[in-house]
């Protein structure tokens, strides 16, 4: 299936190949080249390219395409899922999946990339069979192995691969036995000129770090498990308990991981937290634009809105904008002509506010395009769409796990057209 | 520069590596290196370098200088690693190897120290081992010699005790890549397919494509292995299994049948990379063995109501829909037995259903194309919101999932309509991304939707994204061609674009909206009109073309403004584009046949301009063009229809998606997705007529439950664990116990009404009956390949017997392959059959029925033959295109009283045709032939077959290959190309003394090179 892997950084180098079956020259990359450099912007490279001999499918992810060499028919997301398995890997690996991080940690990388395909065939792929085979490297491991010489890679054999719970290492312990889960939704968003929502979505996850000794069995259930309209699962939850009784059963794996991904039915209305003022103008035969914005908080059940950071792409036209900011800094970039607004929390009482002017190109006339407005904020301690955990039971182990669950609301796509 | 002084030899190798670059290219494709060739792949190594220092820049320079440095140091560093991997400590050996690694991971060549490293296989330390493995795999198949070295170690591994360690010593053994070692390796992967370890089974059955990329000859001997693993019965090894089954014989869906419910019981349970696979594999698989479930619905779309029904706009329609398709049921019903499910379709149905909830994007699809591909049409809307889903995921996922949703939503509109605004587009998404959920979109549109979604596009038209705002006009106009109520609606706001600032959106707009008037170009001369003022702004070349068409085509509708027209493009002709110059003859042209009066001048004046144009092509349309217009004396008759030839009425262009029609390729595949055939692309075959002996009861009743209870003691799959709940082990064994009572397993698990639960059962029973009768036709079948002859013999055409005349109560048929191209479709190789009526009455309505194939086969049938008087012969021809296989065609030899079955079976030298090469194309060819895809047999020739003119003579008659010319008298050379796929077969024989001989066969079809190799062999020898 997946021949070999070549990893590209921005400026077009490779600094990293690795074959898995016979070696193919790193010349192949060139037909990604030219596909990269015919794309305007970096994340308009197709993502699969035709060569005369072999198909190159490649992600982009913190600035480093992945492009794996494939020679025959196989379904590209296959293909696609796999490398996105591979960046998430090195990024629970190494904090950071960055070129640094990876020349600084080629051996691990190696290894294990060895491990997570056979022959082009996906083996092992889970994080926690992975580490029980390879120690993430810390200070204090790298340390400790030059002065020792001992290794990263594990001593014990990995029995993982042979339970029936693939998913779980075995003989975890912990002193202070512990569970948290996030539950996390990022509101999905057009907002027309006039301020109706245009399309609103709720995409929800719940993020679990579990560190708890043994072979736990959880359940946990929701106080209103109807709102979620549709689902995916982390393969450890039991498919069979959610249909019948709504219930997420599941013998959790050990460290982080994602339980649950949710959307919550478009039918329901979707409570939008902010909203825009805005009036972005040009007039024709001046030099000059008008710049009006103002956030306020809306339908947030007396939370804060924080972290509130408003981007936008302004016309080519505009040469640069002298703006005034009620709270918070700005900056204008003249190339990209990207204006981006660090509001941080909104204060009901004195809503924030950014006006000025840009000035025109001066003889040119008034740009078609509006600008669109993109809007990032978190609200803490609430889920939007209302979901509440109900309880969290633990069967299996004897002792009492320590139990915490946090929501949070987040922007994701939010738009906002003017 | 540097470089290139300091180390000749370096220097050498780059000069090779300049010559060898084009060679080093091709080398590309063939996956296994030939023995002799790991020092080429040794220069690709070090071909970037060289392209390096070709390219020019700052950075590159420095990045040259500093790679000179290293390889200035390198062969001293490599000493230095050398002494590191001799000494005895570990932490310097795992330094060294570290080290090492580091190279290779940068490409650089580190295979000068094989020896150093090869050693150290045996060492103590994991960390240490498990790198030296990861070096072997690298380097074993350039130093084939040197690593045969470690292979008994592994050996030694292969009976460690502990199955992890088992496990990969067989992983490793199997990397090297060194042809030496397959009988080993064989050996190896057969005894881990036994093994007691689960995970050593899997293991092996990651091996066996390993070995096949190796190897292919090795195919038959591991195919009983995919075999016996195939009916392993623990999640562990179905996926991989599987996956050697897709690599090494796809094509042999046979072994499938037992293990079919298995597969889709474990399913769930498979780790979520076998999962995919399976399910594709299950998709094609299904399409062989069920019918159509919408075979009905394709019924009545074939009696005209077709469109209607198959594009339900909404559920209230769909209803209705259910209610007619019940009626034309009924009324079908008389003529046809009604559809019933098979069990086992339903169970892959429910069983993969619950999968589209996984976090695994590849498995959502998997499932999503099988429920599109086999799902009655009710039941595929359950996919949308999955897919729909997947578009929240990583850009690269959304590309992927959008074309084909793209595709589907051609089939199935309603399915993704209450979607429509998950579609819609953001101005952050990347151009790719919003250009397919254009295409979406405009496929969903309808009549109730329209005016939200140009309501959308209105907004995109704004965009700054230029790109994306002429995929939007694009997009209005199909959805105005498409919808007639809004296209009115459209075109006025095409026309409002017109005075859009963007040249770009104007020329986009007059191109779309050229396509629109052609529809109604009454009503719209004011449009015509205003896009005549146009053509003093507009510069798009495009553009211009196409409002010189439209003023010209439609020149009746907009009498004054044309002429004036003409008059300012005759002005600036000789600054236009080309495509400009055309239109604007074609104007000139257009205007003097309506109105000569007024343009006779301007005609002759811009005809003129033409006549010294600097391309010939305008050259040649000016002088047509005055020779068909201007009336001469000389001028022919076709003058006298110039106008009928200029200014007929031209058909509306049809605006179709792209998508159109994709879904012949399996959806959510590479080929799909690049709308063309890719490598190893497995067609996904047509429905079955008539359902085929469903072989899977018997051999599962045959399984009996007592053994599968034992093994779920062994292991017991995660689901099925919890109390309380039954997991899909449990019910499959309940299953097979009600199975195994009685045929008809449908009962309980049908979830249609009580009605359709009888008619199954009358359905499965004239399926028994049919079985019986299918069986001891097979029997007949098997007597008949028997008698067969294997090989042909010297005659030029060999005649087989397709029916005795005894078996054929007095019709004796025989065929050959005649080896003329088969006209009617050039992928097909034509048979001739001749018939011979030795019976006392006359035989009529001879001709063929239930024709059984395997995937991708095709056959055209030969006309039928009305009448066979007793005594007399009729031949016959048809055409049957075997895929480059040797698999047999079945079919049914009908009379007016009596059915045959038959198989035509074709020698694989039928399976091509001659081709003529030139002595040095020869040799171009089989240089790119080389590797895995060369087969050389040493060979004793046959006493009588030792001149030049018998092998050609023997070799010809064995397969269709034409001769090429050669220089020597040593050597017969021949080509071909396979009849299908065109791969080009290249065989040579070498004589030398006293009749020993070798024959080498090129081809890109392994199989067929191997079994062309032994009919060759054979038809020599005897």
């Amino acid at each position: 299936m997946i021949h070999s892997l070549f990893l590209v950084n921005a400026s077009g180098d490779i600094f990293l190949e690795k074959h898995w079956k016979s070696v193919v020259s790193r010349s192949v990359c060139d037909y990604f080249f030219e596909a990269q450099e015919r794309a305007t912007e970096p994340e308009n490279v197709p993502p699969v390219i035709p060569t005369p001999h072999h198909y190159l499918i490649s992600v982009l992810r913190h600035r480093i395409y992945f492009v794996a060499v494939i020679q025959s028919e196989v379904p590209p997301l296959f293909v696609i899922e796999f490398l996105h398995r591979v960046v998430d890997t090195f990024q629970d690996y190494f904090g950071v999946c960055t070129e640094a991080a990876i020349k600084d940690n080629v051996v691990v990388v190696y290894e294990l990339l060895e491990e997570m395909l056979d022959n082009g065939f996906p083996l092992a792929t889970e994080s926690n069979i992975l580490k029980e085979l390879i120690k993430p490297p810390t200070i204090l491991r790298t340390m400790v192995n030059t002065i020792t010489g001992s290794t990263n890679v594990g001593e014990q054999l990995p029995t993982g691969q042979l339970s029936v719970v693939p998913w779980r290492r075995t003989g975890v312990k912990y002193t202070n036995n512990e569970a948290y889960f996030d539950v996390v939704e990022e509101i999905d968003a057009i907002i027309d000129k006039s301020g109706s929502t245009i399309t609103a979505e709720i995409q929800g996850v719940i993020d679990a770090c579990v560190k708890l000794t043994g072979m736990p069995d959880l359940t946990l259930s929701f106080m209103n498990p109807r709102l979620l309209d549709d689902v995916s699962f982390h393969p450890c939850v039991r498919f069979k308990r959610w249909e019948a009784e709504r219930i997420l059963s599941f013998i959790p794996p050990d460290g982080n991981f994602r339980l649950l991904s949710y959307h919550v039915s478009s039918q329901n209305l979707v409570a939008i937290p902010v909203y825009v003022k805005h009036n972005i103008t040009f007039r024709e035969g001046s030099s000059q634009g008008r710049f009006d914005l103002t956030l306020g908080p809306k339908q947030t059940m007396g939370k804060a809105v924080e972290s509130v950071l408003v981007s936008s792409q302004l016309p080519r036209g505009v040469l640069n904008a002298n703006l005034n900011p009620s709270q918070g800094t700005y900056t204008f970039d003249p190339v990209t002509k990207l204006l981006s607004w660090d509001v941080g929390k909104i204060n009901p009482q004195k809503l924030p506010s950014l006006k000025g002017t840009m000035s025109l190109q001066a003889g040119a006339s008034k740009p078609d395009e509006n600008p669109t407005i993109n809007i990032q904020f978190k609200i803490q301690q609430m889920a939007i769409s209302g979901l509440k955990v109900n309880r969290l039971d633990m069967y299996g182990e004897k002792y009492k796990p320590f139990k915490g669950i946090k929501y949070m609301t987040k922007a994701g796509k939010f738009q906002v057209r003017t | 520069m540097q470089k290139l002084l300091q180390l000749p030899v370096n220097a050498v190798n780059i000069v090779k590596t300049v010559q060898s670059q084009v060679q080093g290219q091709e080398e590309d494709k063939s996956p296994v290196l030939t023995p002799d060739s790991g020092q080429q792949a040794w220069y690709s190594a070090l071909q970037p370098d060289e392209l390096r220092h070709l390219r020019s820049g700052d950075q590159e320079e420095r990045a040259t200088l500093e790679e000179a440095k290293f390889s200035m140091f390198s062969s001293l560093r490599h000493d230095d690693l050398k002494e590191m991997l001799d000494s005895n400590k570990d932490s310097l050996k795992l330094e060294a190897m570290k080290r090492i690694v580091a190279m290779i991971a940068r490409g650089k060549n580190a295979s000068d120290l094989f020896p150093a490293v090869v050693k150290n296989v045996a060492c103590k330390n994991i960390e240490v081992k498990k790198l030296v493995y990861v070096y072997l795999v690298r380097y074993a198949e350039e130093q084939q010699d040197l690593a045969l070295l470690s292979i008994s170690t592994f050996q030694r591994g292969l009976k460690d005790p502990n199955q992890l360690i088992r496990a990969s010593a067989l992983r490793v053994l199997s990397s090297i890549r060194v042809t030496i070692i397959v009988p080993i390796m064989m050996l190896a992967i057969k005894e881990a397919a036994s093994d007691m370890s689960p995970y050593v089974r899997k293991t092996a059955a990651h091996a066996i494509p390993k070995l096949y990329s190796l190897d292919p000859e090795q195919k038959d001997q591991l195919i009983e292995v995919i075999e016996k693993l195939l009916a392993d019965k623990t999640t562990l090894v179905a996926g991989s299994v599987v996956m050697a089954f897709e690599e090494v014989c796809p094509e042999r869906i046979d072994l499938i049948h037992k293990n079919y419910r298995k597969l889709c019981n474990l399913l769930i349970d498979v780790e979520e990379w076998g999962q995919v696979v399976i399910i594709n594999m299950l998709t094609r698989y299904a399409r062989t063995q069920f019918l159509n479930p919408n075979i009905n619905e394709s019924l009545l779309e074939e009696g005209g109501g077709g469109e209607k029904t198959f594009y339900g706009s909404d559920e209230e329609e769909d209803e209705d829909e259910e209610e007619k398709e019940k009626k034309a049921e009924a009324a079908v019903m008389a003529k046809r037995k009604p559809y019933v499910m098979d069990p086992d379709h339903r169970l892959l149905l429910r069983n993969t259903k619950p999968l589209l909830q996984s976090r695994n994007a590849a498995v959502v699809m998997a499932v999503a194309q099988l429920y599109f591909h086999l799902a009655p049409k009710a039941e595929v809307g359950v996919i949308a919101k999955a897919l729909v889903r997947l578009l929240r995921s990583h850009s690269e996922v959304q590309y992927v999932v959008l074309q084909n949703v793209a595709t589907m939503t051609i089939k199935r509109r309603g399915m993704f309509e209450p979607y429509l605004k998950s579609f819609y587009i953001r101005s952050t998404d990347p151009t790719q991304i919003k250009v397919l959920k254009l295409e979406v979109l405009t496929n969903l549109a309808n009549e109730t939707n329209i005016s939200t979604i140009l309501r959308e596009f209105q907004t995109y038209i704004k965009s700054m994204d230029k790109d994306f705002v002429a995929a939007t006009i694009q997009a209005i106009g199909r959805c105005a061609t498409n919808i007639g109520e809004v296209r009115d609606t459209c075109l006025n706001g095409l026309v409002q674009l017109l005075s859009n600032r963007d040249e770009l959106v104007v020329a986009e707009s007059v191109v779309v909206i050229k396509k629109l008037l052609q529809m109604q170009p009454e009503k719209h001369s004011d449009i015509i009109k205003h896009m005549a003022k146009l053509t003093d702004n507009i510069q798009v070349p495009m553009a211009r073309a196409s409002i010189l068409w439209l003023i010209g085509e439609y020149c009746e509708h907009v009498p004054k403004i044309a002429p004036d027209v003409l008059r300012k493009m005759a002005k600036s002709f000789t600054n236009e584009e080309d495509i400009v110059k055309l239109q604007i003859i074609n104007l000139a042209a257009k205007l003097y046949l309506t109105n000569s009066k007024q343009t006779k001048l301007l005609t002759q004046y811009v005809l003129n301009l033409a006549k010294y144009d600097q391309n010939y092509d305008i050259r040649d349309r000016a002088r047509f063009i005055r020779q068909l217009i201007v009336p001469t004396e000389k001028s022919g008759a076709l003058s006298k229809y110039a106008k009928k030839l200029f200014l007929a009425l031209k058909p509306a262009p049809v605006l179709e998606s792209p998508f159109k029609d994709r879904d012949h390729f399996q959806l959510g595949s590479l080929s799909h997705l690049l709308n063309a055939k890719a490598g190893g692309y497995q067609e996904l075959p047509d429905w079955p007529e008539a359902a085929p002996d469903p072989l899977r009861v018997p051999e599962w009743t045959k399984c009996s439950s007592r053994e599968k209870r034992k093994e779920k003691k062994v292991e017991k799959p995660f689901y099925s664990d919890s109390e309380g709940e039954s997991g899909p082990t449990e019910s499959a064994d309940s299953e097979s116990d009600s199975a195994s009572g009685s045929e008809s397993a449908s009962g309980s698990e049908e979830s249609g009404s009580g009605s359709e639960s009888e008619e199954s059962e009358e359905g499965s029973e004239s399926e028994e009956e049919e079985e019986e009768e299918e069986e001891e036709k097979d029997k007949k079948k098997k007597k008949k390949e028997i008698k067969k002859p294997a090989i042909a013999p010297s005659s030029a055409l060999k005649n087989y017997e397709l029916l005795h005349r005894i078996t054929g109560e007095g019709l004796s048929v025989e065929y050959c392959f005649s080896r003329q191209p088969f006209s009617p479709d050039g992928n097909m190789v034509a048979v001739q059959m001749q018939f011979t009526n030795n019976a006392t009455s006359d035989t009529k309505n001879l001709h063929m029925e239930d024709v059984k194939l395997q995937s991708g086969m095709r056959v055209k049938e030969f006309p039928e033959i009305e009448l066979l008087p007793a005594g007399e012969t009729a031949t016959a021809v048809m055409g049957i295109d075997f895929c480059d296989s040797t698999q047999a065609a079945n079919f049914q030899l009908c009379t007016h009283t009596r059915k045959f079955f038959v198989s035509i079976q074709p020698p694989v030298g039928e399976l091509m045709r001659p081709v003529f090469l030139t002595e040095n194309e020869f040799k171009k060819e089989q240089g790119q032939l080389m590797g895995m895809n060369e087969i050389t047999e040493r060979l004793t020739l046959d006493v009588k077959c030792r001149n030049e003119h018998a092998i050609v003579q023997r070799v010809t008659t064995a397969a269709n290959l034409s001769r090429v010319p050669c220089g020597s008298d040593k050597e017969c050379r021949f080509a071909g190309k396979t009849v299908t796929s065109g791969s080009l077969v290249l065989v040579t024989v070498a004589t030398k003394e006293e009749g020993a001989a070798q024959l080498t066969v090129n081809c890109e079809k392994m199989v067929i090179g191997t079994m062309l190799v032994k009919d060759i062999l054979l038809a020599l020898t005897q």
